[in-house]
C-alpha cells in the first residue's frame, strides 16, 4: 500500500509537470505574443512594436523558451523576482507568477481565494450526497413502480438541462423574480468578517443549484449500484439468514452500493474543489472557478496558468484519494 | 469453474426459435449427410428412433497415427511482486512438463480437478498462449516455436469449443456472422459463398439454417453451443480443442451436444482435445484419457485401465469421489477415499511427487525424488513410486532400478538412472509392475 | 389431486409428529411483461426430520422456486403463493413477515450454490456467521457469536477456524467457503436445511468432501434435509425421497430406491438416459431427450412433457397432449407416485429402455 501510494505520487508529480509544461509552452508559441496582453494594459490599449519589445525584454520572453520554464520552475521551489515594465516584484516561494491585473503574487490570491471555492464545493456535495444516496436507495427499493419511474424520468429532464442554465435559472427565479430576503443577496463572506449567518445566506442558493442538480446525478447512480447490489446472491443469503429488511438494504446492499458511487464522487468532489465556474459566476462568488474566468477574458497569463495547475494537481490528489479509499471499501482490491 | 445451469433464472421464459430448431421439425431435402443422423424428427417420436441417435461409448482406432503430438510442454506465469519495481518473484508452474499424443480422428479426454492445468493445455495447443518450452508437433510443424504470423495459417487446423456459450460468442453479431468469420478472415470462400457455407455448418449442427441473421440472445444455451462447434467447424480443422463443451448446458441437452461431437468426429475425422472434469462425460467420448494433478500428467491410458484399473492413488481418489446412480439400489453412499484439505498452490508446489501431501501412501521418497511417468502396460502410464491397483500398492517403491535411487529416494552410488523416461507415445516394451522386468506385447 | 400424509420412504413407520415439513398443492405465480408465469404448480411433498429428499429437474423445472418459497425468499409484492407450507406445524403461507423472519435462518436454513457469490465479499467470514447467530440470538454478546462462529468453522472442518474466521470470502478455496456457508447455515441449529445446488460448481472431490460433511451433520442434528440437484449420482448417494420436477410440476416421487431403479416416468428415464455413468457398460448409449425445456409462459397442453416424450406413441389417441395425467400410485408401491398415461411403464422400461442405457443390468436381472 505504501510502496502503491508513492508510486502514484511520483507517477503525479510527473503528470503535474507535463502538464506545467504544456501551459508554458501554449503561452509561448501563442498566436499573440505573450507580453501582448501586459503592454495593452499598461499602456490604455496602445501598445507600439517598440513598448511590446521592451515588455517582451523584462518579461524574458527574448529568451530560449527552455531557459524561462527553468526560471518558472525554480520560482515554483525557490521563489524570484519578477520584473515587469522596471518594476519589480518579490515573488516568495511557491511563486506562481505575478498577476499582470493586480501586481500580486498570484499565490496569495490563490490561497486567499480557497475557501470561497471550498465552501460552495463541501456545501453542495454535502447536500447532494445528503439527498440523493437515500433517495436513490429508495427508488432502488421501489424499481419498477410507478413512483420509482417518475422519478429517475423527472431527475434525468433535470440533469439533461445544461448546468449553467439550470443555475442561471435557479439564480434568476430566487433572486430576481421571486428573492428570498435573506438569501438573495448571493456571494461569499468570509464568517471571521461577517460571522457564519452572512456567509450562510451568501452561499445559500449556490448551494441549492449545485445539490438539486448534483442530487439527480447521484440519485442515478446510487440507484443503479443499489439495483444491482439487491439482485446480488449475497442479499439472498442475508434475507435467509432471516435479518430484517433495514439490515439486508443498508448493512449488506448500500455496503456494496457505495464503492462506485464513491469512485465517482471522489473525482466529482476534486473538481468541485478546482473551482466551480458557472456557480462561482453566477452567484458572484469570488472563488477560484470566478478567478480563472475573468484571468480568461483579461488575458491574465499568470493567473490562468496557475490555476491549470492548481486543478490538475487537486484532481491527481482526488485520483488518488479515490483509489486508497477503494481498496478499503473492497477488500477483494489489493493495491499494486 | 463451471456455472450450473439450473440455478440460471428459473423463470426465464423459452427463448423464441428454440423449438423449432432444436426439435428439428423442419427438415430440407437437400441436407448434409450428418443431418439425418442426429436431429430427431418431433413428428414421429418413437423411442427406438431416437435411440438410434444416441450413442454408445467411442472406440479407439488403434492404427490411427498420432496428428498432435505434445512432448514436455511446459507454461509458466511469472509472479510480480508489489512495490515500487515489479521483479519476477515466482513462477505459477501451470503446467510442467507434460506429453501426450491425440491420434487422427480420436479423442484423448484431459481430466483433473481446478488449477490443475487442463485448461492450460487447450489453450497453448490452440496457441492462445505461447509455452514456456516444449514442443507441439503439428503436421511436421511445432506450434510452439511458431511466431503468431505462422501460426495463422495453422489456425485453420486446430479450432476450439469454449465452456461457456454465454459469453462466448458476441452479442451484437449475427449467427451467420459469428459462423463465416473465419471464413472472411482467411479468405477462404468468395464472399457470395460465406451464406451458403454457413447454412450448411448450421445444419450440421442441427440449427435451422435459415436462422442465420439471427443474434445469440434468441438461442439457448444448448443451441449457441451447438454455433460455438459451427464456428469451430467452419475451417474443417483437424483438430479440436473442446474445454468442458457441454458442463455450462442443462443436463438432458448434455447428452445432445456430446452426441453432435460424436457425430462429428465420425464424419469429418477430426481429433478431440476433450477437457472436463466430469468424469463421466470424459469417459464416454474418449477411449484415452489423461489425469492432470497440479500441472502434470499423473496417468494416461486406455478407458478401460484408467477407469477400471487404475494404478495412481489420485486417479483412484478421483473417480472414488464421483457419486454413482447405482448405488440407490444399495442406498447409503459408497466406501471412497477421502482427500483431506485442497489443491497446493502451482507457485510452490510440494517437491518430489506433487500428490505426496495429500497421499495416504507417501514415503520419503515421494518428497525426493520425482516419480517419472512410467510405461507400466501396453498403453498405460502412471507417475507413482507405488503405483498399484487400489488395496494392492507395493509396500516399496517400483521406481527404485530405474531411477538408480533406493527406497528412501537417496542416490544409489554406481547406478545409472535411465535416460529418458517420458515420451509422448507409448513404447513396444515396458516395465512389469510384478515381474519388475521390461515387458512387451 | 392425492395427498401424501407420510413421506415415501416413511410409509410404514408413524412418527406421531408427522413430517417435518409438509408442502400441500403448492403453487407460485409470478408476473412478468408477457403475462404471469405459473413457476410452481400442484406441488405436494413432505420430509420428516433425519430424512432427505433430493429434488430433480432442469432449468425452469421450478425446483429452486419451490424451495424459496418454503424459505420465504420470494419478493412478497411480485410472487403470489397458494397452497400450504407447514414447517413443524406452522402454516408459512400468508405467514406475517416479522414471523416468517424469526423462523428463516432459524428453524430452516438455506445453503446456496455459489458460495462466493453468496457470501458477501465486503464482510469477513466470521462477522458474516455472527450477524447470523446474533439476529436471533438477542441474549448472545459479540464475544458469544463469536466464540460460536469459531465453533461453527471448527465443526465443519476448516482448519485454524481461530485464524481463519478472520479472513474475507475471496481468501478461501471454493471447497473452503461452501463449509462455511454450510456453518453460517446451521449455526442456529435449524431443523430443516434447503441445499440449492452445493456442489455444483465444485471439483468432484472437493464435493465428496461436503456431501460426507452433509450427511455427517444430518447425523448429528437431526434435521430434514431438501437437496436440489441435477445430479443423479448425488441423489443417489444422499436422498432417501426423490422428487422429479417437470415445466413445475411434480411428475415422479417415491423413494430414492424407486426412482433411480424402476422410474415409471419417461422423464425421468430420459434424465437416466442422458448422463453417462463412469461404472456403466461401454455399451450403454447415451439417449437426450430431445427438444428443449419448455416455456413456462406457453406451457404444452396436457401433459408437459408430451412434446419431449418418446413413448407417447404408446398412449391410445391424443391423451398426452389433451389430457393432464394426474400423480397416480405407480406400480412399484403406493408411496411411488408418477404423472403419466402410459398402462404399462414398467414393461415399456424394462424391454425397451433398459437394454439401451444399462444393458448389463438386463444380463443381470435374466
Amino acid at each position: 500500500m505504501f510502496a502503491y501510494v508513492v508510486k502514484r505520487l511520483i507517477s503525479g508529480v510527473l503528470v503535474v509537470t507535463l502538464v506545467s509544461m504544456a501551459i508554458f509552452l501554449l503561452f509561448w508559441y501563442g498566436p499573440s505574443s505573450p507580453a501582448q496582453p501586459i503592454c495593452d494594459r499598461e499602456t490604455s490599449n496602445r501598445c507600439t512594436q517598440t513598448k511590446l519589445a521592451v515588455y517582451e525584454k523584462t518579461l524574458g520572453y527574448d529568451n530560449p523558451v527552455y531557459e524561462e520554464y527553468g526560471k518558472y520552475v525554480k520560482g515554483i521551489f525557490v521563489g524570484r523576482t519578477l520584473t515587469i515594465a522596471s518594476n519589480d516584484y518579490e515573488c516568495g516561494a511557491p511563486c506562481l507568477g505575478v498577476s499582470y491585473r493586480t501586481k500580486q503574487p498570484v499565490k496569495e490570491e490563490l490561497v486567499s481565494r480557497m475557501p470561497a471555492t471550498f465552501s460552495v464545493a463541501i456545501g453542495g456535495a454535502f447536500l447532494y450526497l445528503l439527498f440523493g444516496v437515500p433517495i436513490g436507495v429508495a427508488a432502488a427499493r421501489r424499481r419498477g413502480t410507478v413512483a420509482d419511474k417518475a422519478l429517475v424520468s423527472s431527475f434525468l429532464f433535470i440533469s439533461s438541462i445544461p448546468y449553467y442554465l439550470f443555475a442561471l435559472l435557479t439564480w434568476l427565479y430566487l433572486t430576481i423574480t421571486f428573492p428570498i430576503p435573506f438569501f438573495s443577496d448571493t456571494g461569499y463572506f468570509s464568517i471571521a468578517q461577517n460571522g457564519p449567518l452572512k456567509w450562510f445566506g451568501g452561499l445559500f442558493l449556490a448551494w441549492v443549484a449545485l445539490g438539486i442538480f448534483g442530487c439527480t446525478q447521484y440519485t442515478r447512480f446510487t440507484r443503479g449500484a443499489m439495483v444491482e447490489a439487491l439482485s446480488e446472491d449475497y442479499i439472498r443469503t442475508a434475507k435467509a439468514k432471516g435479518l430484517p429488511t433495514r439490515t439486508i438494504v443498508y448493512k449488506h446492499g448500500l455496503r456494496a452500493a457505495l464503492v462506485p458511487v464513491v469512485t465517482i464522487f471522489g473525482i466529482d468532489f476534486g473538481t468541485l474543489l478546482a473551482g466551480t465556474i458557472f456557480t462561482e459566476r453566477i452567484f458572484d462568488i469570488q472563488g477560484i472557478g470566478y478567478w480563472s474566468l475573468q484571468a480568461v477574458q483579461g488575458r491574465d497569463l499568470p493567473v490562468v496558468q496557475a490555476t491549470a495547475l492548481f486543478s490538475a494537481v487537486v484532481l491527481i490528489i482526488a485520483n488518488l484519494l479515490v483509489d486508497v479509499v477503494y481498496s478499503v471499501l473492497d477488500p477483494r482490491v489489493r493495491l499494486s | 469453474m463451471t456455472q450450473d445451469p439450473n440455478t440460471r433464472a428459473e423463470v426465464e421464459p423459452t427463448e423464441i426459435g428454440a423449438n423449432a430448431a432444436e426439435t428439428g421439425e423442419r427438415r430440407l431435402e437437400d441436407t448434409h449427410d450428418v443431418t439425418a443422423d442426429h436431429e430427431v424428427p418431433i413428428g414421429d417420436l418413437d423411442f427406438a428412433a431416437v435411440a438410434e441417435h444416441g450413442h454408445v461409448a467411442a472406440e479407439r482406432d488403434p492404427d490411427a497415427p498420432a496428428v498432435l503430438t505434445v512432448d514436455n510442454l511446459k507454461m509458466y506465469f511469472p509472479v510480480k511482486s508489489s512495490g515500487l519495481v515489479r521483479r519476477t518473484i515466482g513462477q505459477v508452474q501451470a503446467v510442467d512438463g507434460i506429453s501426450f499424443e491425440v491420434p487422427k480422428g480420436g479423442s484423448l479426454g484431459l481430466v483433473g480437478e481446478s488449477g490443475c492445468g487442463k485448461s492450460t493445455t487447450g489453450r497453448l495447443i490452440t496457441r492462445l498462449y505461447t509455452p514456456t518450452g516444449g514442443s507441439m508437433m503439428f503436421e511436421g510443424q511445432d506450434l510452439a516455436k511458431l511466431s503468431n504470423r505462422e501460426m495463422k495459417p495453422l489456425r485453420r487446423d486446430v479450432q476450439m469449443i469454449f465452456q461457456d456459450p454465454y459469453t462466448s460468442l458476441n452479442p451484437r453479431h449475427t449467427v451467420g456472422t459469428i459462423v463465416g468469420a473465419p471464413l472472411e478472415v482467411h479468405n477462404i470462400v468468395p464472399k457470395k459463398q460465406v451464406i451458403p457455407r454457413v447454412k450448411e455448418l448450421l445444419e450440421v449442427v442441427g440449427l435451422n439454417p435459415e436462422h442465420y441473421n439471427r443474434y445469440p440472445n434468441e438461442f439457448s444455451g444448448g443451441q449457441r453451443q451447438r454455433i460455438g462447434i459451427a464456428r469451430a467447424l467452419t475451417l474443417n480443422p483437424k483438430i479440436l480443442v473442446a474445454d468442458e463443451p457441454v458442463s455450462a448446458l442443462d443436463v438432458s441437452i448434455q447428452a445432445q451436444v456430446v452426441n453432435l461431437l460424436q457425430d462429428i468426429q465420425r464424419e469429418f475425422d477430426v481429433a478431440f482435445l476433450f477437457i472436463a472434469h466430469d468424469l463421466a462425460i470424459v469417459r464416454h467420448f474418449c477411449p484415452e484419457i489423461a489425469v492432470m494433478y497440479l500441472g502434470k500428467i499423473v496417468e494416461i491410458g486406455d478407458r478401460e485401465t484408467i477407469y477400471s484399473h487404475p494404478h495412481h492413488p489420485y486417479t483412484q481418489a478421483l473417480l472414488s469421489a464421483v457419486p454413482d446412480v447405482k448405488q440407490a439400489a444399495v442406498g447409503g453412499r459408497r466406501e471412497r477415499i477421502r482427500l483431506e484439505g485442497d489443491v497446493p498452490s502451482p507457485i510452490n508446489p510440494p517437491s518430489g511427487c506433487r500428490f505426496r501431501t495429500r497421499c495416504q501412501f507417501a514415503q520419503e521418497i515421494c518428497a525426493k525424488v520425482e516419480p517419472p511417468l512410467l510405461q507400466i502396460g501396453k498403453r498405460h502410464k502412471v507417475a507413482c513410486h507405488f503405483a498399484g491397483e487400489l488395496g494392492a500398492h507395493p509396500a516399496t517403491p517400483v521406481t527404485t532400478e530405474i531411477l538408480g535411487v533406493d527406497d528412501q529416494g537417496s542416490a544409489v552410488p554406481g547406478a545409472t538412472p535411465a535416460a529418458r523416461l517420458s515420451i509422448p507415445g507409448y513404447e513396444k516394451t515396458w516395465y512389469d509392475l510384478d515381474t519388475k522386468q521390461t515387458a512387451g506385447a | 389431486m392425492t395427498s401424501i400424509p407420510v413421506t415415501p420412504s416413511s410409509a410404514a413407520s408413524s412418527d406421531p409428529e408427522g413430517p417435518y415439513l409438509q408442502v400441500e398443492d403448492l403453487q407460485v405465480t409470478f408476473p412478468t411483461q408477457d403475462g404471469p408465469v405459473t413457476a410452481v404448480k400442484g406441488l405436494s411433498y413432505s420430509v420428516a426430520k433425519g430424512q432427505t429428499l433430493g429434488i430433480v429437474g432442469e432449468s425452469g423445472s421450478g425446483k429452486s422456486v419451490s424451495s424459496m418459497a418454503v424459505m420465504g425468499l420470494h419478493d412478497a409484492k411480485s410472487a403470489r403463493i397458494s397452497g400450504s407450507i407447514r414447517v413443524g406445524g406452522t402454516e408459512i403461507v400468508g405467514l406475517g413477515e416479522s414471523r416468517m423472519r424469526s423462523l428463516r435462518g432459524n428453524s430452516m436454513a438455506m445453503i446456496f450454490q455459489d458460495a462466493l457469490a453468496a457470501l458477501h465479499p465486503f464482510y469477513k467470514i466470521g462477522k458474516q456467521l455472527e450477524e447470523a447467530y446474533l439476529v436471533h440470538h438477542s441474549s448472545a454478546s459479540k464475544r458469544d457469536a463469536r466464540r460460536k462462529a469459531i465453533e461453527m468453522l471448527d465443526r465443519v472442518g476448516i482448519p485454524q477456524p481461530d485464524r481463519r474466521v478472520d479472513d474475507f470470502p475471496h481468501q478461501f478455496s471454493g471447497g473452503m467457503r461452501q463449509r462455511a456457508m454450510i456453518a453460517m447455515g446451521l449455526i442456529n441449529d435449524p431443523s430443516l436445511l434447503i441445499a440449492d445446488e452445493p456442489t455444483t460448481a465444485l471439483d468432484v472431490t472437493v464435493q465428496a468432501q461436503i456431501l460426507d460433511l452433509l450427511q455427517d451433520l444430518q447425523r448429528e442434528f437431526n434435521s430434514a434435509v431438501i437437496i436440489i440437484t441435477h445430479d443423479l449420482g448425488v441423489i443417489a448417494e444422499m436422498a432417501d425421497d426423490v422428487l422429479v420436477m417437470y415445466a413445475g410440476r411434480c411428475v415422479e416421487y417415491g423413494t430414492t430406491k424407486q426412482i433411480l431403479t424402476a422410474p415409471e416416468m419417461p422423464y425421468t428415464w430420459g434424465l437416466l438416459s442422458s448422463i453417462p455413468d463412469v461404472r456403466a457398460s461401454t455399451d450403454a448409449r447415451l439417449i437426450p431427450i430431445p427438444g428443449n425445456p419448455p416455456s413456462l409462459l406457453r406451457p404444452p397442453s396436457g401433459c408437459s412433457f408430451h412434446p419431449r416424450c418418446v413413448h407417447s406413441d404408446k398412449v391410445a389417441g391424443d391423451l398426452c397432449s389433451t389430457e393432464l395425467p394426474e400423480l397416480l400410485p405407480a406400480s412399484s408401491g403406493t408411496a411411488h407416485l408418477r404423472r403419466c398415461h402410459l398402462a404399462d411403464p414398467v414393461g415399456v422400461y424394462q424391454s425397451e429402455v433398459l437394454p439401451e442405457i444399462a444393458p448389463e443390468l438386463v444380463e443381470e436381472t435374466r
